[in-house]
């Protein structure tokens, strides 16, 4: 049993906030989020197979600020999940482990993730798509 | 002395044969799929943003689009799939909460997955017009 008393792992309220840890913390966050992301591309889908009608409310939902403010969440989800997870897979080869390597590797997939998701937005702005 | 004993009577008990890894291994397959996967459904989505529905239709229509849609729902379900029962299997420590919230997930994941699949075969095989 566990007792309650004694703190337990990961000690998130003892250790002071670091790099590391918050990238950890967000690519779990981030796969949660991401997993609503799949449901709601899955009502895409089957709006899309259920007629003309449903799939402009789809469109319409989609397409709300909060449907915006969603999309715009899960875009950042998606490119931070990708590049920590090939950050994951270096690891996983042995590779980059160290503390210096992986607060690199930390800084990059952050800055990837806000990058490549307002990139995206640029275009999807200057295209007219949103 | 010869021993009497099959030889799966003398493995039985001993623990894993080599099969301890595979769910391990699958998460990260499938997330190396996943990744140019997820690239190529991002500027899916941006086109398709700015398509209404009978482009959509067209637009899923394509084998290509349509085989890569199917791909990617597969393997993104079943990553996800392993993602959340980890999550679970790490945070959930009472056994009937745990054993629930395992089999809803797998639940969750094969319905909406296999909904989402067949809505993509249908409309790329034509149903929806």
């Amino acid at each position: 049993m566990i007792d309650a008393d004694r703190p337990l792992s990961p000690h998130v309220q003892v250790w002071r906030w670091h790099l590391t840890m918050f990238t950890s913390i967000a690519h779990r966050a981030s796969g949660a989020g991401l997993y609503a992301g799949a449901l709601i591309l899955a009502g895409w889908a089957v709006a899309l197979a259920s007629g003309s009608a449903v799939y402009d409310s789809y469109r319409h939902l989609m397409g709300s600020p909060l449907g915006k403010v969603v999309l715009f969440l899960l875009t950042l989800g998606v490119f931070y999940h990708l590049a920590n997870g090939i950050r994951h897979l270096v690891w996983d080869s042995g590779r980059g482990l160290d503390i210096k390597s992986a607060n690199f590797s930390a800084v990059v997939a952050i800055a990837f993730a806000i990058v490549a998701t307002l990139v995206i937005w640029g275009i999807a702005i200057t295209t007219g798509a949103v | 002395m010869a021993s009497y004993r099959t030889p799966l009577g003398r493995a039985r008990g001993l623990g894993a044969a080599h099969h301890g890894a595979s769910h391990w291994l699958a998460e990260r397959v499938s997330a190396i799929a996943l990744v140019p996967l997820v690239l190529w459904m991002v500027f899916g989505i941006l086109r398709l943003a700015s398509l209404d529905y009978q482009g959509a239709v067209l637009w899923v229509s394509e084998p290509l689009n349509a085989v890569l849609m199917v791909l990617l729902t597969a393997t993104a379900y079943w990553h996800m799939h392993a993602g959340m029962r980890v999550i679970v299997e790490d945070y959930i420590h009472k056994t009937l909460t745990k054993a629930v919230l395992l089999v809803l997930n797998m639940f969750v994941s094969v319905l909406v997955g296999s909904l989402a699949i067949f809505s993509i075969l249908k409309v790329a095989l034509g149903g929806a017009l």
